[in-house]
C-alpha cells in the first residue's frame, strides 16, 4: 500500500507521515471467543432490546446473535464492487479494507420494518496488527433501524474500519460510532452513507481513544427530500490526535443537510475538522448547515478547523461556522466566584460544552455513559496537567 | 462574629487607576450600602474583592477575619466566605446550577448530598420558577429571574459576606422585594455581612442598612447612617459627578474576556 502524505489536502495537519505501516502485520489466528470487556458490556446492557449483536475480535467474527425479526446478518465475501455512494477511488485505506477485510458483513432490515437496536462490537487486543472491519448496512424502503458500532480495546493496533450505510426511500436510520481506543492505537475509518428520497439519517460519532484516530464520514443525499444529521463529539488528552473529514454531498435537489461537530483538546493533543458541504449542479432547493466548535483546555493542546463550501447551483440556503477558544474567561470566573476550583471549573465547562452534542446522540440511552466516560477522561487530563 | 476589612484599596483596569484608596470595615450581620454616581468605581470594588481578571490590584489590603483575601485566587475566596452577587450575571452552557454549587460544597469540604433540596427550597422562598433551575445557569433568563438566581445562590452557599453588585438593578418591583426580603433575612439567619452596592435608594426600603458609603472619583467621599441614603433620594449625586465626567465616562470597562463562542467566526473559503 502507498500512503499518502500531509502534502495532500485531504492529509494536511494529520499524522499519517508518522504511520509505520510495517510494524503492523495481518492478524494471525482467528481468536476462538469473545474478551472480556465489562465496560462495552455496560453499553450494551444500557441499550436494553437488541435485534443483532455482532462481534469481532482482532477483525475476526467472534459472536453473532440474530434475535430480532426483519433484520438479516450475513457475511459478505465478496463486497468489492464500489457501492454508488461512492464516486470516485476512496483513499489507500479504504482499498486496503476491501482487500484485507476477513469478516466482512452485510445486515439489512427489509422493507416497511422497524427494528431493535443492531450492535457491532469491534474489539482489538492483540498489539501490531492491522485490522479492517468491514460492515455494510442496508436499510430497505420505509424502515426504521438504530445501529451502534463500538471500536474499543487496548491494542496497540492499527484499526482500518470501513462502514457503509445504505437508506433506502422514506427509511430511518440513526448510527452512532463509538471509538474508545487505547491510546496507542491508530484508527484510520471511513464511513460511506448514501441517502435515498425522503429518507433520514443521523449518524454520530462519539471518539475517546486512540493514538491518532481518524474518521472521514462521506454523505451523499441522492433522494429528493433525503436529510442527514451529522453529529460528533470528541475528546482529546495527552498527546492523542482526533481527525475528522466530512463531506455534505447534495446530488440532487430539496436535500437538507446539518452537521454539528463539538471537541474539546486537552495537554498537547490535537485536532482536525475539516468538511466540505458540496451542492452539485442541479441540486436546487438545498439546504445545507455545518457547524464545528472546539474548546482549548491547555495551552500546549491546538485545534484546527476549517469549513468548505463548494456551490454549483443557485437557490440553495448554505451555512458554516467554526471556532476555536479557550475556556471564557467569564463562565470560569463566575463559576470560581462560587468556589468551584478551577480544574472542576474546566471539566463542568468542557462536559456542559459537549453536552449540547451528547444530549442529541441516537441511542440516548447511551448518553449519561458516554458523559460519565468523558468526566473521568477530563479528571485524568486535569491531573496530567498539573504534573507536567 | 467575622469582619472583612477593606483598607486603602487601589486598583486599576486597563493601566487606568479606577479605586483610589477605598477603607470600609463590615461586621457579621451588617449591612452597607456603597452608593455612588456612574463611574464612581462601584463595580470595580465589587470585582476586585473576588478578584476577577482583568482588574489589577495596585495597592491596599483586604482581610476576612484576619485572612488576606488579595493573596487567594477567586474560588478560595469564595470558599473563605465571600460571595459576589454578579450586576450581569453570566451564562455557563451546559452547567446546572446544583451541579456547580454541589461541586462548591464538595471542595469546601461540605455535605453536598442535601444541595438540590435547598435550591429547590430557595427557588420556592424568592419566587423563582422550578422549572429554570433545569437549565443552564443564566441561560435565557430574564434580567429579574438571573438576580433572584444569584440569590438563591447566595442563600444556597450561606457565605460570611455578600458584595452585591447593583442586584437591584433591572428588577420589577416583585422581584426586588423578594431579593431584598430574602437577603435581609440572611443577616439574621446565618448573620451574614452585606455590601451592597446600589445606585438607587429603592433596594435600602426592604433591605435595612446600618451604614451609607458615597463613593465618587474612587473614594468613599461620605459616610453616615441610614438617613444618608434619604439626604441622596433627593439631592442625587450631581454634587459629585459633575466634578469630573472623565472619570464618569470611564465605565463600563469593556471586558478584555470576551466569550469566544458568542459570535461564530465564519471563515474565508479555502
Amino acid at each position: 500500500m502507498k500512503l499518502p502524505t500531509t502534502s495532500l489536502e485531504e492529509w494536511r495537519y494529520s499524522r499519517v507521515d508518522g504511520l509505520d505501516l510495517d510494524r503492523f502485520k495481518p492478524a494471525g489466528l482467528r481468536p476462538t471467543a469473545p474478551a472480556a470487556h465489562p465496560e462495552v458490556d455496560a453499553l450494551i446492557a444500557a441499550v436494553g432490546a437488541t435485534s443483532a449483536v455482532v462481534e469481532t475480535r482482532n477483525g475476526f467474527v467472534v459472536s453473532r446473535v440474530v434475535s430480532g425479526q426483519g433484520v438479516h446478518v450475513r457475511d459478505e465475501a465478496d463486497l468489492s464492487g464500489a457501492p454508488a455512494a461512492v464516486r470516485e477511488p476512496s483513499d489507500a485505506f479504504v482499498v486496503a479494507n476491501r482487500a484485507y477485510a476477513s469478516d466482512p458483513h452485510v445486515i439489512s432490515v427489509g422493507r416497511g420494518v422497524t427494528a431493535d437496536p443492531v450492535i457491532l462490537v469491534h474489539w482489538v487486543d492483540a498489539d501490531d496488527v492491522a485490522v479492517y472491519p468491514r460492515i455494510r448496512i442496508e436499510a430497505g424502503e420505509d424502515s426504521q433501524l438504530t445501529v451502534i458500532e463500538v471500536v474499543a480495546g487496548e491494542g496497540r493496533a492499527l484499526v482500518v474500519p470501513l462502514t457503509e450505510l445504505a437508506v433506502e426511500r422514506a427509511a430511518r436510520v440513526d448510527y452512532l460510532h463509538v471509538q474508545m481506543l487505547g491510546e496507542e492505537a491508530w484508527q484510520i475509518g471511513s464511513q460511506v452513507s448514501q441517502v435515498g428520497a425522503d429518507a433520514t439519517l443521523t449518524s454520530a460519532a462519539v471518539s475517546l481513544g486512540g493514538y491518532y484516530a481518524r474518521m472521514r464520514t462521506d454523505c451523499a443525499l441522492t433522494g429528493q427530500g433525503a436529510s442527514s444529521r451529522l453529529i460528533a463529539v470528541y475528546f482529546g488528552a495527552g498527546g492523542q490526535m482526533h481527525d475528522f473529514r466530512t463531506v455534505q454531498d447534495h446530488r440532487v435537489p430539496k436535500t437538507t443537510s446539518d452537521l454539528l461537530y463539538k471537541g474539546v483538546v486537552a495537554n498537547t493533543s490535537r485536532s482536525v475538522y475539516t468538511g466540505l458541504i458540496r451542492v452539485e449542479k442541479g441540486a436546487r432547493g438545498t439546504n445545507a448547515f455545518q457547524t464545528n466548535r472546539n474548546l482549548v483546555l491547555h495551552e500546549g493542546a491546538h485545534a484546527d478547523s476549517v469549513p468548505n463550501l463548494e456551490i454549483e447551483d443557485h437557490d440553495v440556503r448554505c451555512s458554516h461556522a467554526s471556532a476555536v477558544g479557550p475556556v471564557s474567561e467569564d463562565e470560569r470566573f463566575y463559576l470560581e466566584s462560587r468556589g468551584v476550583p478551577p480544574e472542576v471549573t474546566e471539566r463542568l465547562i468542557a462536559l456542559g460544552f459537549l453536552g449540547e452534542v451528547l444530549e442529541r446522540l441516537p441511542a440516548p440511552a447511551l448518553g449519561p455513559l458516554l458523559g460519565d466516560a468523558l468526566a473521568t477522561k477530563l479528571r485524568a487530563a486535569e491531573q496530567l496537567e498539573q504534573q507536567r | 462574629m467575622s469582619t472583612l476589612v477593606i483598607e486603602d484599596l487601589r486598583a486599576s483596569v486597563a493601566g487606568r487607576a479606577i479605586l483610589d484608596g477605598v477603607s470600609l470595615t463590615i461586621a457579621s450581620g451588617e449591612v452597607h450600602a456603597v452608593m455612588g454616581p456612574n463611574g464612581s468605581g462601584k463595580s470595580t470594588l465589587s470585582h476586585v474583592l473576588l478578584g476577577r481578571p482583568g482588574y489589577q490590584v495596585t495597592g491596599g489590603r483586604v482581610t476576612l477575619d484576619g485572612e488576606d483575601m488579595l493573596a487567594l485566587p477567586t474560588w478560595q475566596r469564595a470558599q473563605a466566605g465571600l460571595f459576589l452577587g454578579m450586576q450581569y450575571p453570566i451564562e455557563v452552557p451546559g452547567v446546572g446550577l446544583a451541579e456547580a454549587l454541589a461541586e462548591s460544597f464538595r471542595a469546601g469540604g461540605r455535605d453536598a448530598a442535601p444541595v438540590a433540596a435547598t435550591v429547590a427550597d430557595e427557588a420556592r422562598r424568592v419566587g423563582l420558577d422550578s422549572r429554570l433551575l433545569e437549565r443552564s445557569l443564566n441561560a435565557d433568563l430574564s434580567g429579574g429571574e438571573r438576580k433572584r438566581n444569584e440569590t438563591v445562590q447566595l442563600a444556597v452557599l450561606r457565605p460570611k459576606f455578600a458584595v452585591l453588585d447593583e442586584i437591584d438593578s433591572g428588577l420589577d418591583v416583585d422581584a426586588l422585594r423578594a431579593v431584598a426580603r430574602r437577603v435581609e433575612a440572611a443577616t439574621t439567619e446565618f448573620d451574614l455581612g452585606v455590601l451592597a452596592i446600589t445606585h438607587y435608594t429603592r433596594l435600602l426600603q426592604e433591605l435595612r442598612c446600618d451604614r451609607v458609603h458615597v463613593l465618587s472619583r474612587g473614594r468613599i467621599v461620605r459616610s453616615g447612617g441610614p438617613e444618608l441614603a434619604d439626604e441622596l433620594e433627593h439631592t442625587g449625586y450631581a454634587e459629585w459627578a459633575e466634578e469630573d465626567p472623565a472619570v464618569a465616562g470611564a465605565e463600563p470597562v469593556a471586558d478584555p474576556f470576551a466569550d469566544p463562542f458568542a459570535d461564530p467566526v465564519s471563515r474565508p473559503l479555502g
